[in-house]
């Protein structure tokens, strides 16, 4: 099934010492580099990590190997390697908390499956409260989360206090802590990790990874599409995904899908330089919007809101940056000479009710992977997985049954923020 | 970015707020067709590029101004009132 | 003086300071570096990863190695820069990323492991059977990783933000800056010149060349106090400018360093930017190049002529390029000789030739430093051709890397240019030009002359011993011996790029992320070019092919305090307060945040829990009467002849009839259908209307009426504005209200014919104007009295004191929710977005006419028979039922039907009730059902029952 010869690269330490014998010279790539074949069954465009997902799971879940992963530029090069890397499920509502909790299955194995460390590091996700009405809301998701499979507990003061050193949890504080809510499955894993994993999974069971290929349209027959044209010629396919959060009009545009309800965000990020051991766990602040966590390699790791207009520029502006700084002193302020090291920004795709779309389109072969706002990190392993089995079979998993491109018109949104059709507001 | 508002002169953006695409256009008070008032809420072509937008000048006069800005350099090429888009 | 201290610092004070708790002395401002330098100290830390001894690489804020803790009295400062920070008296610094010292550290074990630590370690091990094994061993990998450790005290420094306007920012003051400066300011125009450093000058400090016959640092002076008397020319030095975000708004940072203030974040909004900032010394990448002792030349050069400080006294210099030996014959004028240079060209230019006499240097040509000797100093090098020559110091020049950092940061693709060996800034997408070594000008002459072509000045300066440029494009020495390093402050090995090839991580951005490189706190300010090359080399192909990665803001680490500009605690939000605000506080009342308000919650008397209270006080509502402050409730005044129409557009129930004097309650949706406030609006003239909206939604409902008017509606004479803080409002409910309304106020006929239910009067309170309506959310005889808000407490007090024969109770926003639920009435948690006007049995408002919503309220999903719907629960056993419970049936108690949405123990009814969405609920009313709360593993049956608790016919508010 693998084009690899029986040498191929099988990581484990004692791989790495007998490797560390020979100077490392006999690594093998990573995933290989082939030249595109004139033809796939499935066409997936967009390698990041929900794209390389998906050629996964069609491979291993269903048997497809004549597959290609198509990507403009490297892998994991979007979203994939620019977000804050945090993983939870714990959504309220039903359809959002049962595929994230799917998702976040599929993470506490992931790096067996792949035998790639993607440094999956289950440090719990606490959300704080400030009024006791905010707790309530956590407590009706916290319920909703158990009843559904997902963990979840409420924290008194202390026991935040306790796990949380260094926050404001003084009781005359502008937004006094009252208590919060942690899952504890919950935590981060090494973003960039996750897309060169699904890549070595999926190249090893036979997959093209086809970097440096742009798709730059569709080819149509009887109004169904049959292929790609791309900077490195023509490729038919029996069937195309698409994965590209962040550029998802842009490609959809191509197969002639003018409008959809998307808009492309801009989503800063921002890491400290690297302290020790600081914060334990991930902590999202409940009077602003800041969420938290401290890397393995020491580097505190934030983000707050888009900066709230359609943009395709990878940098953000000011006014956030203030904002997530404010946030970050207002809960802690013992962070004030820890400085900022970097930041960053990537285009989100926010769609229309702040839920994704996992889709089959109304052109016929192609299919629609996206919107993902901003939280399509913690969702890569799900996506890929009920992506693959609505490519592979045609028809949606139960598990993303109500993300469909349709739901809008029909009345069926997913609105877990209750704000109504503002993408800048999800 | 900077928004040159047409009563208050140049300010920056963060005395905005973005209030999405201009170029959608509302249906009649009175129009019963559901597929254009779904067209009109929730469809975008979400263009990379030159794009035509509300900004409503929230800690300023408080007028909504129709600004062409590209979304991939963000500049800003022309900010006008609104003129009326509906009936 | 020590043997390494040339002469003390013209007028600077003797400090002590300690470092790793040992006391020396230094002078006040000089950077700690030097110091240290001066008393012989080249140790300073760890590496990060194989903990190898570093010591001081460098002279600015470039530094990869020499990085430090500084205690303060508040605190921890990690990973500060010895090469910048300050000195002053009392500094105690300490070494990072070492136990028990870093003499002596223990994790330098690592360094024995480094064959196998190699990029991409950590992807293929430590993964075991399941993700417990991994959890386990990152427990370890944390403590070893990190650099320095913060505190966990809060930082008690102080940080403030200012917004600066200028017509001219230029960035750096070197030669090039200074030069642009002087032509700037005689524009008339706003100028600021910045730059890091403490002192403005930058290599024209020390130098032995000349401007216009002048010695540079005699010229310096002249140019800077000329500067000083432009009054629309600013200097700001120790000014870092970090970031440069959209239409020339910069970010920068002012170090004060004062008890008043420690740091001020200043944004820039520039109409031109000027960006002279400079070059970046590269190191050359060879065996065991990090070792302490081994030093950029410019670093040795800095810390000769301006510190003077000798940082060693057998120096051997190694470089490709010219540049070096200005550093040699500066160093050598200021009295610190250099014995051997070893340059791998074949041959020496004119320029260096004459240095090489004039010093009587040694001359190692066409040779190569292959690696170096001693471990936390070193103590020789061995040449490439096995000569080994005994040193304490290697100084090291690789070439010059342009300082295009802010200009990347916009994504301004750099060029590189094969003869300087250099990435040279792109085309701008915005208005700055980049002038100076930053542009690849790097001559002095070049420099001066390109600052003033900035401003369209052609201006030529004369200098005396320019050096001239040449190069030869070598970046790496094979390795024979040790470790190259390409970034040291990463552990980044020349090997990991070989393996990283190898593994295909071949794109740069790839390169970045698998081997860490250029990811440390230094950006790789001094290897990211050498590892391009080195990629290159492997790929076989021009650097030009191998691309580069954008820098990201900031440019040098920027304090988060700082960038909060002290904007946080109690600043971070503004907090709203109402009229009566101190008498809630002075009432025992605990107060509780509503978005920006503080709200009494409960008033609680000696004794009592919260519960205890709001119980108290709801059943003195029904039983006399109560009052609510209700100020924060959003006002909208909708002023026209058309508004009338406006509202009756914008609600869903009709407007066109409501008479002057009356009110009425309201709801409105957002355009998608679903319920987005409900309020009463009172038509207090026959144009004239006073909207009120829910606490929340008060902003985003005024936005709304402000688009549909402006955008959607423009023809309709209309007007809408906030007057929300122009009032004071008090709500007094109870079957005495009327009575103690009818004490206080004049000019109003009390009685139910005059006042009936959903009027509005105007009245007095003796001189105070109110407006008077009768309204209910409790459902019992109520009224709302509004006055302007300066009055609020004077007509708060008077219906208090009115009340106190009926014991008037006051009540918060407990007993507000406890009388709003047994009413059945919807807030908040009702109101989430989510919900429609059935859902929240409100269709009756539902109007014939077209309004804001009706089409898409009218989509099949908000039409479907199976949406949640508000019902009431109560509770069998007598049991609390807690907010945020799920309810589930009997039959199937893992699926969630619905969801408690308000709760409360209702003193009218004894017992808990609750509000709750429960899909087709109305249906369901009988039946009995589960309010499960697994986060408690409690569960309790409950019965389904109509939402409207208490007085279900209303008779109680129509007395």
């Amino acid at each position: 099934m693998s084009t690899h010869g029986p040498n191929m690269s099988e990581y484990s330490v004692f791989s790495l010492l007998k490797h560390t014998l020979s100077g490392h010279k006999n690594w093998k790539e990573t995933w290989r580099s082939p030249a595109p074949k004139s033809h796939y069954d499935i066409i997936i465009v967009g390698g990041g990590g929900h794209g390389l997902a998906t050629a996964y799971y069609l491979a291993k879940e269903h048997n497809l190997t004549n597959i290609a992963v198509l990507e403009k530029g490297w892998i994991g090069g979007g979203n994939m390697g620019r977000n804050t890397t945090i993983v939870r499920s714990n959504y309220m509502l039903e359809a959002n908390t049962r595929f994230y909790e799917h998702s976040l299955k599929l993470w506490e194995s992931l790096s067996q499956e792949l035998n790639y460390n993607v440094m999956f590091s289950q440090r719990g996700v606490i959300n704080l409260a400030h009024t006791p009405a905010q707790l309530d809301g956590f407590a009706r998701r916290g319920n909703a989360m158990l009843l559904n499979g997902a963990d979840a507990e409420l924290l008194d003061r202390d026991e935040i206090a306790r796990r949380c050193p260094g926050l404001d949890m003084s009781p005359d504080a502008r937004f006094p802590i009252v208590g919060g809510m942690c899952q504890p499955r919950g935590g981060t894993a090494r973003h960039d990790a996750v897309a060169w994993g699904y890549a070595h999974g999926a190249d090893r069971l036979g997959v093209d990874i086809i970097e440096n290929c742009e798709v730059t349209g569709f080819q149509m027959k009887d109004a169904q599409v049959c292929g790609v044209e791309t900077t490195r010629g023509a490729i038919t396919a029996g069937k195309v995904g698409v994965a590209v959060a962040g550029h998802t009009s842009q490609v959809m545009q191509k197969a002639g899908l003018e409008r959809l309800p998307i808009e492309s965000h801009l989503l800063q990020a921002f890491v400290s330089e690297p302290v020790k051991p600081l914060i334990d766990t991930v902590v999202t602040f409940g009077a602003g919007h800041l969420y938290i966590s401290q890397s393995n390699k020491g580097g505190l790791v934030f983000g707050g809101d888009i900066d709230g207009y359609n943009s395709f520029a990878q940098r953000g502006n000011m006014p956030v940056i203030e904002d997530v700084a404010a946030c970050a002193m207002t809960m802690f302020p013992n962070l004030g000479k820890i400085r900022l090291l970097r930041h960053w920004g990537g285009i989100m795709d926010m769609s229309m009710d702040g839920t994704p779309i996992i889709s089959e389109t109304p052109i016929q072969n192609l299919y629609l992977n996206g919107g993902w706002c901003y939280g399509g990190f913690k969702a890569t392993p799900a996506s890929g997985w009920c992506f693959a089995h609505l490519l592979a079979t045609g028809t949606p998993h139960d598990l993303i049954k109500d993300f469909t491109l349709n739901r809008f018109e029909r009345g069926y949104t997913i609105d877990e923020k209750g704000v109504g059709a503002q993408p800048r507001l999800h | 970015m900077k928004i040159e508002c047409p009563f208050c002169g140049k300010r920056d953006h963060s005395e905005f707020t973005y209030k999405g695409d201009a170029t959608v256009a509302r249906p009649d008070h009175s129009e019963q067709d559901l597929d254009r008032w779904n067209d009109y809420v929730f469809q975008r072509t979400n263009p990379k590029g030159a794009h035509k937008e509300y900004w409503h000048h929230t800690n300023g006069c408080r007028k909504f101004l129709i600004v062409e800005r590209d979304t991939i350099s963000h500049k800003i090429n022309s900010v006008t009132l609104v003129q009326g888009g509906g009936k | 003086m020590t043997r390494f201290r040339i002469q003390s610092p013209k007028g600077a004070k003797q400090i002590h300071f300690t470092f790793n708790g040992k006391s020396y002395q230094g002078f006040e401002g000089e950077p700690l570096a030097a110091a240290l330098l001066a008393n012989g100290v080249h140790l300073i830390g760890r590496s990060f990863k194989f903990h190898r001894p570093r010591g001081i690489y460098s002279a600015g804020s470039a530094e990869p190695n020499a990085l430090v803790t500084v205690l303060h009295p508040d605190g921890r400062e990690p990973n500060t820069l010895a090469t910048t920070l300050e000195i002053y008296e009392g500094l105690e610094a300490v070494s990072q990323n070492c136990w028990p010292s870093v003499e002596t550290d223990f994790g330098a074990v690592n360094s024995l492991l480094s064959p196998l630590f190699v990029a991409g370690f950590y992807y293929k091990t430590f993964m075991g059977k399941s993700n417990k094994h991994w959890m386990f061993f990152e427990k370890y990998i944390r403590k070893a990783a990190g650099m320095g450790e913060a505190s966990v005290e809060a930082d008690k420094s102080v940080y403030e933000k200012t917004n600066t306007f200028c017509d001219y920012l230029i960035v750096g003051a070197g030669p090039a800056g200074i030069s642009a400066a002087l032509e700037a300011a005689q524009t008339g125009k706003r100028v600021v010149l910045a730059d890091e450093q403490d002192a403005l000058g930058a290599s024209l400090i020390g130098t032995n060349q000349t401007i216009d016959g002048l010695l540079a640092g005699a010229w310096l002076a002249q140019q800077l106090a000329t500067l000083k008397t432009y009054p629309n020319v600013t200097l700001l030095p120790r000014t870092t400018i970090y970031g440069y975000y959209d239409d020339n708004t910069l970010g920068a940072v002012e170090r004060v360093n004062t008890k008043a203030l420690r740091e001020r974040h200043i944004i820039f909004h520039a109409d031109k930017v000027i960006l002279a900032t400079g070059a970046i010394e590269r190191p050359i990448v060879f065996g065991n190049n990090d070792r302490p002792g081994v030093m950029l030349a410019s670093g040795f050069g800095t810390y000769v002529k301006r510190h003077h400080v000798r940082p060693g006294t057998n120096v051997i210099a190694f470089t490709n390029n010219d540049s070096i030996y200005q550093q040699i014959d500066d160093a050598y004028e200021a009295g610190a000789t250099v014995h051997t240079v070893v340059d791998m060209r074949e041959s020496l230019s004119d320029y260096a030739q004459e240095i090489v006499t004039k010093t009587g240097i040694n001359v190692q040509l066409g040779k190569a430093v292959s690696h170096v000797l001693g471990s936390k100093k070193i103590r020789a090098v061995q040449l490439d051709d096995g000569t080994k020559l005994s040193c304490d110091l290697l100084i090291v020049s690789g070439g010059w890397t342009p300082t295009i950092n802010l200009q990347s940061q916009q994504g301004d693709k750099p060029i590189y240019d094969d003869s300087l060996c250099a990435f040279l800034p792109g085309l701008p997408h915005q208005d700055y030009l980049s002038v100076g070594a930053c542009n690849g000008q790097f001559g002095l002459a070049d420099c001066l002359k390109s600052g003033a072509r900035a401003l369209g000045q052609d201006r030529t300066y004369t200098v005396e011993r320019d050096a001239p440029w040449d190069i030869l494009p070598v970046w790496e020495v094979p390795v024979t011996k040790g470790i190259s390093f390409v970034d040291f402050q990463h552990d980044v090995k020349a090997s990991d790029i070989s393996l990283a090839k190898r593994e295909g991580f071949i794109s740069v951005e790839h390169l970045k992320r698998y081997t860490t490189l250029g990811m440390a706190n230094d950006q790789g300010k001094t290897s990211n070019l050498n590892a391009l090359a080195l990629m290159a080399k492997e790929r076989q192909k021009p650097i030009t092919e191998v691309g580069t990665t954008r820098f990201r803001p900031p440019y040098t680490p920027v304090a988060i305090g700082t960038l909060s500009g002290g904007k946080y605690g109690d600043h971070f939000r503004p907090t709203r307060y109402t009229s009566m605000h101190e008498w809630h506080i002075n009432h025992g009342a605990e107060m509780i945040n509503t978005g920006a308000w503080v709200r009494p919650r409960v008033y609680k008397q000696p004794g009592e829990t919260v519960t205890d209270a709001y119980i108290r006080e709801a059943a003195s509502v029904r039983n006399s009467v109560g009052m609510v402050d209700v100020t924060t409730l959003g006002k909208i005044e909708v002023v026209g002849p058309d508004a009338p129409e406006f509202l009756n557009r914008v609600y869903t129930n009709a407007w066109l009839k409501l008479p002057v004097g009356k009110a009425r309650y309201g709801v409105m949706l957002r355009d998608d259908g679903l319920v987005f406030d409900d309020g009463t609006t009172w038509r207090l003239e026959e144009n004239r209307f006073l909207m009120t909206t829910t606490t929340a939604n008060a902003a985003n409902v005024l936005t709304h009426l402000e688009y549909l008017l402006d955008v959607v509606w423009p023809g309709l004479k209309v007007k809408v504005i906030s007057v929300t803080d122009q009032w004071a409002g008090v709500a007094v409910a109870g079957p005495n209200s009327r009575a103690t309304i009818a004490k206080t106020v004049s000019g109003v006929d009390m009685s139910h014919e005059a006042f009936p239910f959903m009027a509005v009067m105007d009245g007095f309170m003796d001189t105070i104007p109110v407006k008077i309506a009768r309204l209910s959310f409790s459902g019992e005889l109520a009224y709302e009295v509004w006055c302007p808000s300066h009055y609020g407490l004077a007509m708060w007090e008077k219906l208090f004191d009115a009340g106190k024969e009926f014991n008037l109770t006051p009540y918060g926003t407990e007993a507000l929710g406890t009388l709003r639920i047994e009413k059945g009435h919807v807030s908040g948690p009702e109101l989430d977005g989510r919900t429609s006007l059935d859902d929240l049995g409100l269709s009756w408002a539902f109007g014939k006419k077209d309004f804001v919503g009706k089409p898409l309220s009218q989509r099949e999903g908000l039409m479907a028979s199976d949406r949640a719907k508000l019902v009431g629960l109560m509770s069998k056993p007598g049991q609390a039922i807690r907010p945020g419970s799920q309810i589930v049936t009997q039959d199937n108690q893992t699926r969630s039907i619905g969801h408690v949405t308000s709760t409360t123990y209702s003193p009218a009814l004894q017992n808990y009730i609750a509000l709750a969405l429960i899909q087709n609920g109305r249906d369901k009313i009988g039946d009995t059902v589960i309010a499960t709360y697994p986060l408690k593993n409690e569960q309790q049956d409950v019965e389904i029952v109509h939402p409207h608790f208490f007085d279900p016919d209303g008779s109680r508010m129509h007395v």
